[in-house]
């Protein structure tokens, strides 16, 4: 029984892994028919394939009436796409009834959020300090002059007139920088040792958090009026804002909140221990950690905000998908595929916004790995 | 008062600079409780640290000694009774609170290093936001202290690119850095794996050796031998013995010390 016990007399030098198979039969082999069933399935995959994407290419291009088509030839039989209507009304989709002469106002805004915006999202670009009070402090209030005028010999413009497009952007991207900060004092406030505090913020959270966007954006244009001084009103478009920010700050506040838990008591001890006070404790310790822990569920917010901006047709204003929906309506463009391809448009425009917010966060999900590398 | 003569002992380690103080009080703990819920975790505590002891406190699991030295820089708060800390006073004034914790360094069992944070950054943090040193200034102090713990190569790295050891010994140089006059050690070598516990001891001694004022929680009875003036037993939230190490492991007074001294002593 001397065999069973084995000592290595010398030490067993280090072997080169085996050989991976590679090329493109071992990858069919491997992912599309290691099976039978997994053979069928690809095959009415591909016959599905083959059978969707030449109709879809079909009505969105083959058959489709490009822009500078006249509206004769998308009421033909079986025609795609009705390009024509949607480069025609594109104006209106992008700026809503805001004065033509004045178009120009807009379009140094959206320079603006692109030129401010954009660096401020690039980590390597240099003059972040500078950029940030540019983009947080300067552009909004730039903003508000040249949209509305009214001032500096502008024309005024009330945000009756404004749409499309522009409110679009302005309230998510305003939702967006203000939810998340608001959100992480909810948060904050809501593990609050303070009782008022903390009551506080849960009765906000669960207020807000228990009523759906739609009752919110209601409330803000019906109720809202009824407690205001007579005579006094509050502008459609702040309403809008308001509501939209309240809104997602109380969610942000509950996914800050489900990242702050991840974070291990002895974080805030080790924190505490070295004399650290609270808001110390917090930024430089707790929040960098439990924000990235959570950047999946604060992106996803970001997104549904995006998206929800569409409801602010519920106080009135005319934001992109409605501005759309107006003009789907117009008699002049009156297709059979006028309102598919009007809805088609909008569903890219807010998929295009949508996916690189998501993709943008995949970036810094990956940037910011570094640290938890074990 | 316990006061070893280094002449008398031989602890195999460098003793000029290890001396008690007579007159200056570190931590003085008077007629303190604290309770968990319902449950008394530490009673009627009474403990006068002087400026440049080392005390051991030994114990059975759950006997309220990491309790007690987490009341010192009021991590946990007591109930009854003063704690005094280099003369200030504990209690829920915050104010005072951090002014104890900018002195007392803690190094715990499980490292707590700031993961999002470079080794660099995790020691210039407190240095820079609580006490207001310039960058620059608060990176050459934990260079220096990160050479002392013997690993300033690691500098740019994560915590979780390190070992356990090296993390200890980061934690241990992060504390430094604060230049606190106490240090509590709460079972800093108890999450190591055995080859590590070595290269964090030796840092203790040799932070022992210039004159630290340390309350160490901690097994490792060779440790307390070689660096304690004193090791204090606990059980059952009570201080139920305390001597000087030689007298304490040779000649255990009390019928639970002996117990515990037999059962960790092979």
């Amino acid at each position: 029984m001397t065999d069973i016990a084995f000592v290595r007399s010398e030490i067993a030098p280090a072997m080169p892994a085996p050989r991976r198979v590679t090329g493109i039969l071992a990858w069919l082999q491997k992912n599309l028919f290691s099976s039978v069933t997994d053979s069928i399935l690809t095959i009415l995959a591909v016959l599905f394939l083959l059978w969707l994407l030449p109709n879809l290419y079909g009505f969105l291009i083959g058959r489709a009436v490009p822009p500078g088509g006249t509206v004769e030839q998308c009421r033909v039989e079986n025609v795609g796409a009705c390009w024509a209507y949607v480069a025609s009304e594109i104006e209106f989709f992008i700026y809503g009834f805001y004065p033509m002469a004045e178009y120009w106002r807009p379009n140094i805004v959206f320079a603006m959020l692109a030129l401010l915006g954009l660096p401020l999202l690039i980590p390597k670009f240099p003059f972040k300090i500078a950029n940030a009070v540019l983009f947080f402090v300067v552009f909004p209030i730039a903003s508000v002059i040249l949209l509305s005028g009214g001032m500096f010999g502008l024309k005024y413009v009330p945000t009756e007139q404004w749409g499309g497009l522009l409110v679009t952007l302005i309230i998510s991207v305003v939702g967006i920088c203000t939810a998340l900060p608001l959100g992480i004092l909810l948060a904050l406030g809501r593990q609050s040792k303070l009782p008022i505090i903390k009551t506080l913020c849960v009765c906000f959270i669960e207020l807000i958090r228990a009523v759906p966007l739609i009752t919110v954006l209601f409330m803000a244009s019906i109720m809202l009026p009824l407690f205001m001084p007579q005579g006094m009103t509050v502008d459609k478009l702040l309403r809008a804002l308001v509501g939209v920010t309240l809104f997602s700050s109380a969610y942000m506040a509950e996914v800050v909140r489900g990242g702050m838990q991840a974070i291990g008591r002895g974080q805030y001890e080790a924190a505490s221990a070295l004399g650290l006070g609270y808001w110390k404790r917090m930024g430089f310790v707790i929040l960098p950690q439990a924000l990235k822990h959570v950047i999946p569920g604060i992106v996803g917010n970001f997104i549904s905000l995006f998206k929800d901006t569409s409801l602010v047709y519920i106080v009135g204003m005319k934001d992109l998908l409605e501005a759309v929906k107006t003009k789907n309506d117009a008699i002049e463009w009156a297709a059979p595929t006028q309102a598919i391809s009007g809805y088609i448009f909008a569903a890219a425009v807010f998929w295009i916004f949508c996916f690189s917010i998501s993709r943008y966060s995949r970036y810094w999900e990956r940037r910011l790995n570094t640290g938890h590398k074990r | 008062m316990s006061d070893v003569s280094p002449a008398v002992v031989n602890r195999g380690i460098d003793t000029s600079l290890m001396q008690v103080s007579a007159t200056e009080v570190a931590v003085e703990i008077i007629g303190m409780n604290k309770w968990f819920g319902d449950f008394h975790v530490l009673r009627d505590i009474n403990l006068k640290v002087m400026k440049g002891e080392r005390i051991v406190i030994a114990g059975p699991s759950g006997s309220g000694k990491s309790t007690l030295i987490r009341c010192i820089n009021r991590l946990e708060e007591h109930q009854t009774g003063q704690v005094i800390v280099n003369g200030v006073e504990l209690t829920s004034d915050l104010k005072r609170v951090d002014e104890v914790r900018r002195e007392v360094g803690m190094v715990f069992q499980h490292f707590n290093l700031f993961p999002h944070l470079t080794i660099l950054q995790n020691l210039t943090l407190a240095p820079i936001w609580v006490r207001g040193v310039p960058k620059a200034q608060a990176e050459e102090t934990a260079m220096m202290y990160l050479e002392r713990v013997r690993i300033p190569e690691q500098a740019a790295k994560f915590p979780g690119q390190l070992s356990g050891g090296q993390q200890q010994r980061v934690a241990i140089a992060r504390s430094l850095c604060m230049n606190p006059r106490i240090m509590l050690f709460d079972e800093p070598t108890s999450a190591l794996d055995p080859e590590m516990v070595k290269e964090v001891l030796e840092v203790m001694i040799s932070l022992a050796e210039e004159g630290m004022t340390m309350l160490c929680v901690t097994h490792e009875m060779g440790f307390a031998r070689q660096v304690a003036n004193r090791v204090i037993f606990m059980d059952q939230g009570q201080i139920i013995e305390e001597n000087e190490p030689e007298a304490f492991f040779s000649n255990p007074r009390h019928e639970r010390t002996k117990l515990f001294l037999s059962q960790i002593l092979h």
